[in-house]
């Protein structure tokens, strides 16, 4: 204790903030967030520089999910990879499923019967809800409101059931085939997905309920990670994130494909491009979906759900095969050497729930794909956090993170 | 705007751009030095607004000019796609002009595309692999890497000097059954591609 009084003299705050800059240096700390964290969703990484806590420097790191799945496509035929585009966005295989088959058969100019677009669609559909249902309660989850993920979980554990149903798997479905899907739904599978939209819609309700005039859902999400059109479009994004920022481009209405353009639904836009309204959009997709959902279940054409005259492209009827040379051949051929495709070039991409998951394929002919190259969404939706962190607060990015909903499975693919 | 009147509106600022084999989109083959100014023209007279993809074909280890680099646009106006390709002069040690300046999404894209293919992007910001680690000798796209990999040191070296590890190939023994395309006709069924240790040989520790 100092016991000369001279030694308080009259503080002179000026000098005294001078004298502590002096000592105090402030310097910038660099913090490494993730790879196993619970707001990074999976494993990555962010390289971050902070000044106190504000970011100054934001560095994504990926790849500690890359497979190799590009390399791994030139390797088998066009039907073995399907189940590798479930591992993709594993939030909603059975858009990825859809996706896939899609473009490979843009690339072998085939048409698929009327009900198995149906099919696809519903299932893209009930897809996007599970994975919207994921995203959303993961995202309000990191920034306090639990209750929200418990409600999302439970729906979601009812799709899946439903999903296993259909497809006998509840995460890894492997749904689709080149020309076609693997089975038809099995008998009230339909009034079982539509007991589920009836229970659903008022549940969705509960969930704004908790959220939309949330003083501290407001708090941590309006006016955080502002997203501006130009860098929307310049980044790359697509998807919920890409209209949120207020941009009107949704590929089920502009480029339609498998008979999407025969459904009536609106596409929700965002104003300021803020984790709000990327919250927002999620949000009424859901309920669109549904609507979609419907449609498809109402008017559900009849007839086969696979290409039968596809002979070379998709292998027959399981029954056939144990019974006749044919198609015992046929589906040999189909099995061992893949299915017969033209050479060429395609670019295909589906609005799938993350944004436009786009497959190139190069093809010289035959079974394999000599380059088949897939435009993951997540990868281009994280490409902007570089830009959107910069500026905010460190308890900001678990909310701009969870706004962005990615998933690393297409991301480092 | 259809493939031929864009063709004569590109050929104005290159006059050597071709029409490119497609079974969609139109598509362009152009010489790489006109590859910036093209897409340029593309984005400000055209409404391609979006880079949607940029990658790469290795067209083998043989063929010359090795490798192509290919570019998706898309317009957000008008709905509809555009591929771009060109191919890159030296099959060694292959490089093609950014787009960095052009659009923001060619950043990580590009990169990805040096990390698995190790086409240089000259002038390119922050050329830096993004997949795989920064110490990674290969670049697994190419044609000639193999399916399983090269065994390879481990990243952190401080690990690697504790406990000894490395990076090693895939174990393939017995599977994935892949098909070749070269050799359908022949009589064999598809089997496993890397055989250098199987039921009968042991694998090597």
């Amino acid at each position: 204790m100092p016991t000369d009084k001279a030694e308080y003299t009259a503080p002179d705050s000026g000098a005294k903030t001078a004298a502590a800059a002096q000592k105090f240096e402030t310097e910038h700390l660099e913090m490494s967030m993730g790879p196993s964290h619970p707001s990074t969703h999976g494993v990555l990484r962010l390289n971050l520089e902070l000044d106190g806590e504000i970011v100054k420097m934001c560095d994504p790191v990926l790849g500690y999910l890359h497979r190799g799945d590009e390399k791994i496509a030139e390797n088998m035929t066009y039907n073995q990879f399907v189940p590798y585009t479930d591992r993709l966005d594993y939030l909603a295989p059975l858009a990825n499923n859809a996706a896939y088959a899609m473009a490979v058969e843009k690339l072998a100019n085939l048409e698929v019967p009327e009900r198995c677009q149906a099919i696809r669609v519903l299932t893209t559909e009930l897809a996007r809800i599970s994975a919207h249902l994921l995203g959303l309660g993961a995202y309000s989850m990191d920034v306090g409101a639990l209750t929200v993920f418990m409600i999302t979980f439970t729906e979601r554990e009812k799709l899946y059931k439903l999903f296993e149903d259909l497809t006998g798997a509840r995460f890894t479905t492997s749904y689709t085939r080149i020309g076609g899907v693997t089975r038809d739904m099995p008998d009230g599978w339909m009034d079982r997905v539509l007991t589920f939209c009836e229970e659903f819609l008022p549940l969705l309700d509960d969930v704004e309920a908790l959220l939309a005039r949330n003083r501290i859902w407001f708090d941590r999400t309006a006016d955080v990670g502002v997203i501006s059109k130009e860098d929307a479009v310049s980044y790359g994004l697509t998807g919920p994130n890409l209209r949120g920022s207020g941009v009107d481009v949704d590929l089920r209405r502009d480029a339609p494909y498998s008979g999407y353009e025969s459904y009536e639904f609106e596409v929700p836009l965002g104003e300021k491009g803020d984790c709000y309204d990327r919250y927002a959009v999620r949000m009424e997709e859901m309920r669109q979906s549904v609507r979609i959902v419907r449609q498809a279940i109402d008017k559900m054409p009849e007839g086969p759900f696979y290409a039968e005259e596809a002979t070379k492209i998709f292998a027959p009827n399981k029954g056939k095969i144990l019974t006749s040379m044919e198609e015992l051949i046929q589906n040999f051929m189909i099995t061992t050497e893949g299915p017969d495709m033209p050479a060429g070039e395609v670019y295909f991409e589906a609005e799938n729930p993350k944004g436009a998951l786009g497959f190139y394929i190069v093809s010289k002919g035959g079974g394999v794909p000599y380059r088949l190259k897939i435009r993951g969404p997540s990868f281009n939706n994280l490409s902007i956090l570089e830009k959107v962190c910069v500026g905010g607060m460190v308890s900001d990015i678990p909310a701009i993170l969870g706004s962005l909903d990615f998933v690393m499975g297409e991301c480092d693919r | 705007m259809v493939a031929h009147d864009l063709k004569s509106a590109l050929q104005e600022v290159c006059p050597q751009l071709q029409e490119r084999e497609t079974l969609d989109w139109p598509a362009f083959n152009c010489p790489i030095a006109s590859l910036f100014v093209v897409v340029k023209t593309l984005r400000d007279n055209h409404d391609f607004d979006g880079l949607m993809d940029a990658t790469a074909i290795d067209n083998g280890t043989e063929a010359s000019p090795r490798f192509t680099v290919v570019y998706h646009l898309f317009s957000s106006k008008n709905h509809n796609y555009l591929r771009i390709a060109a191919d890159c002069h030296d099959d060694e040690s292959p490089s093609a002009p950014t787009l960095c300046p052009l659009f923001k999404s060619a950043n990580w894209m590009e990169r990805e595309t040096y990390d698995l293919f190790g086409i240089r992007y000259e002038d390119h910001p922050d050329l830096r692999r993004i997949l795989m680690w920064d110490e990674y000798p290969y670049h697994p796209l190419r044609k000639e890497f193999p399916l399983a990999g090269f065994e390879e040191e481990l990243w952190d070296p401080e690990i690697a000097a504790e406990t000894g590890t490395k990076v090693k190939p895939a174990p393939m023994a017995g599977g994935p059954f892949v098909a070749r395309q070269s050799t359908f006709e022949g009589d064999r069924e598809p089997i496993a591609k890397d055989e250098s240790w199987n039921e009968a040989n042991e694998k090597p520790e």
